[in-house]
């Protein structure tokens, strides 16, 4: 056992901290916000040339061929400084998807662009039902002699507005309950696709996209006919320890925010740090990060290895939904009165711990997930 | 990073598994919760000891293995899963032995780490007082010096086994000087429990089972070599030991065979004519604990491996057993409720689901977030000494 990070990934670490720590400080996700892209093209063309974009991609594909693990360092700096841009939708929404589908022509022709940072992309992974049941996809692809024809609406697509390529999850075969369902990989410029924002409280930006009778051509398949399932199945606990990984990220950002904050604070003559009922509640959060954390890593160490991981992305999500939700309440908590205003930080966490609470499955989607896999467990 | 073990620790396993499972056969012992700390089987510690199973951390130069804590967690846990009898040896191993290799003086070492080692001797800790609980700076027996003894005085408590064992690990006080800080003034000593002016009474526990005691001490004469290490550093040392007696995995793993019955019990059980498995709320439940199971057996590793770094996991085996005694609590507490009325049937009777493990283990469950430092001392030690906050 080694819970440490090797001596590249801490090398990777340190360096993603300090490029974020300046290019994104947090009056720029202030302003990201306001921004009607919500992020900032120089800055993505910065991170490609680090090699972030690319970095689980093979060379041949202009990647860097790192591992998961590599990954998840990457994901938890940027989590914890609230990275704005279409980062998680571009490289592993999209780029996994396509990494994964074996189809070498699909992979030639979208990798490089992602990786070069020219191209960015995203996932129509739910409808209007607000399920990641995949295999109850309602859309329509319609075969016709030159392609397909897809129809349907598609809820909380993030990053549609600036998304090159959006893929679409389909149903092309009716016949069967479960199958069925194809992923096709669409230009967002094409006619009949209409995306709407959604007036959410997440910091990410998310849609409605409609396809309204769209166009596409044969080679836009992601996969084989019917392959779409199957593909979800296999990129769903990237998608998901990806995930925790952000939320660790903020998680120990929250906490550090309160320790400084606690100890620069004085009520009564003393600083906040010097009451009992704060320290507990300091400690209450540290717990809850490190658990996170170990539970995170273990699920992305295992993905890292290929290892069988249901069991354990189950449960590094579930927990750490809670567990970072409860950070952000007990923060506030802390911060009193000063933390409720737009002049402070801590609420853009508080948002994206809710956001990130509900995306991907929450703790009840995931805790069924474990009680599934106990069914047939030996104890 | 690595969450897996090497295969020697797999092999080293699966020895200690079938280790168990022959003696289990051959009914050497029976299978419980409690065996760790209250059950003084010498011959269980023997053959422990033939297989130089105790001692497994400690260096080679003193009889031990010098292998890493991360193995010792791997032989800790399967012999908890077991319900194996380990309180002969288990505070000498984990507590006595090491200190005495870290403080102890060439004469101590030799004279007792070869009888811990060997599982001749057993110990039981004379520390907490009446009234040094939580504040045990507050220790207020002495020791005074006197020719080449020391003279004991005073009243310990909840000494576990007291009454059984050979030796106590002893704290008092050796500096009288009401000006000097408390924690400067007390000192570690070996007790021999048969001593003349040593007098031990029961305190029996809610479930009237007796393994506490109270312990007198009546200028009981301790020779002036049997003081180990230095003389009014006895605070700093014990604090350091504490660190280990939180580092363990038994918080986590004493109540297994609850999690492991309460899953069975869900999956063989009908109410209302369905299994209450099949129940979302029930699976709700019990993935929760599963998960929280889960997240406690990677902290007790991740405690293992911070020691194995030559670091005194301080804060991490703070986090560990607030987090492993809160979740063994949970854990008695659901599966009774679980149980439904069947779940305040108590070892003993025919009707007790699992001979009554569950309600056995909810009465002791509010003794579980106090042993060994409370939850909430285990926080000021978080947020004091973890995360470094200022009190000024």
């Amino acid at each position: 056992m080694d819970f440490g990070l090797n001596e590249e990934q801490t090398i990777l670490k340190n360096e993603t901290r300090r490029f974020l720590k300046n290019e994104c400080p947090i009056d720029f996700v202030k302003e990201m916000i306001e921004d009607e892209k919500g992020f900032s093209p120089s800055l993505w063309k910065k991170m490609a040339e680090l090699g972030w974009m690319g970095i689980l991609f093979e060379e041949r594909y202009g990647g860097t061929g790192g591992t998961f693990l590599d990954l998840s360092v990457i994901l938890e700096e940027m989590g914890r400084v609230l990275l704005p841009g279409p980062f998680f939708s571009t490289v592993i929404l999209g780029g996994v998807t396509i990494m994964l589908s074996d189809d070498e022509a699909l992979k030639q022709r979208f990798l490089p662009g992602i990786a070069s940072g020219d191209m960015i992309m995203t996932l129509a992974l739910t409808e209007t039902e607000g399920s990641y049941a995949i295999e109850r996809v309602e859309s329509i692809g319609e075969p016709r002699l030159d392609g397909y024809v897809l129809r349907g609406k598609k809820m909380f697509v993030s990053d549609a507005h600036i998304a090159d390529y959006i893929i679409y999850p389909a149903r092309t075969d009716q016949k069967y309950q479960s199958g069925g369902v194809s992923l096709f990989i669409v230009d967002s410029k094409r006619e009949g696709i209409e995306i709407t924002p959604l007036i959410c409280l997440d910091l990410q930006r998310q849609f409605e996209v409609n396809f309204r009778d769209v166009h596409v051509l044969k080679n836009s398949m992601v996969g084989g006919e019917g392959e779409g399932l199957n593909l979800i199945q296999g990129m769903w606990p990237i998608i998901v320890t990806g995930k925790c990984c952000e939320m660790l990220g903020a998680m120990q950002q929250v906490l550090e925010m309160t320790l400084s904050y606690v100890q620069k604070r004085h009520q009564f003559g003393r600083p906040l740090s010097a009451f009992q009922a704060i320290q507990h509640y300091c400690a209450d959060m540290a717990i809850d990060l490190e658990c996170s954390r170990w539970i995170t890593y273990q699920a992305a160490w295992r993905l890292s290895n290929g290892l069988p991981s249901r069991k354990e992305v189950a449960m590094a999500k579930a927990w750490s939904s809670g567990a970072f939700k409860k950070m952000t309440v007990i923060a506030h908590q802390i911060h009193g009165a000063i933390a409720f205003t737009k002049d402070y930080d801590l609420y853009l966490y508080y948002r994206y711990a809710k956001a990130g609470e509900i995306t991907f499955g929450d703790e009840n989607f995931h805790k069924e997930v474990v009680a599934r896999e106990m069914d047939f467990q030996d104890q | 990073m690595d969450f897996d073990f090497t295969e020697e620790q797999k092999n080293f396993r699966e020895e200690v598994k079938d280790f168990l499972k022959s003696e289990l056969e051959k009914g050497y012992f029976k299978p419980r919760q409690n065996a760790w700390m209250d059950e003084l089987s010498q011959e269980f510690s023997k053959k422990m000891a033939r297989r130089r199973w105790i001692g497994l951390t400690w260096p080679k130069e003193y009889g031990g293995q010098g292998r890493s804590y991360i193995d010792r967690m791997i032989m800790q846990e399967e012999m908890m899963k077991a319900g194996a009898p380990l309180a002969f040896h288990f505070l000498g191993d984990r507590q006595v032995g090491p200190t005495l290799i870290r403080f102890g003086s060439d004469e101590l070492k030799k004279e007792f780490l070869p009888k811990i080692i060997n599982a001749e001797i057993s110990f039981c800790l004379c520390i907490s007082e009446p009234d040094a609980g939580s504040d045990l700076a507050s220790v207020r027996t002495t020791a005074e010096e006197k020719g080449d003894y020391y003279a004991i005085n005073g009243q310990k408590v909840w000494t576990t086994l007291g009454h059984m064992v050979d030796f106590g690990w002893l704290l008092a006080k050796t500096n009288l000087n009401p000006n000097v800080p408390k924690h400067r003034t007390l000192s570690e000593f070996i007790l021999d429990m048969k001593a003349p002016g040593v007098t031990v009474q029961p305190l029996i526990n809610i479930l009237g089972i007796h393994t506490f005691n109270e312990v007198f001490l009546d200028d009981v004469r301790i020779p002036k070599n049997r003081i180990i290490g230095e003389r009014d550093k006895g605070f700093d040392q014990i604090m350091e030991q504490m660190v280990y007696e939180r580092a363990g995995i038994e918080r986590l793993m004493q109540n297994y065979p609850v999690k492991v019955c309460l899953v069975e019990y869900a999956k063989t059980t009908k109410r209302n004519g369905r299994y209450l498995w099949e129940d979302p709320l029930i699976r709700n439940t019990i993935a929760t604990l599963e998960i929280e199971f889960n997240v406690g057996r990677i902290l007790c590793y991740y405690v293992a491996w911070t020691i194995d770094q030559g670091k005194v996991p301080n804060y991490e085996a703070s986090v560990c057993k607030i987090f492993c005694t809160q979740f063994e609590k949970k854990l008695s507490d659901v599966a009774t409720q679980l149980m439904g009325l069947y779940g305040q049937v108590l070892p003993g009777s025919k009707w007790a689901p699992f001979g009554g493990i569950a309600p056995e283990s909810y009465l002791w469950s509010p003794s579980y977030t106090l042993q060994g430092g409370t939850v909430e001392i285990l926080k000021n030690i978080i947020a004091l000494r973890g995360l470094k906050l200022r009190t000024k």
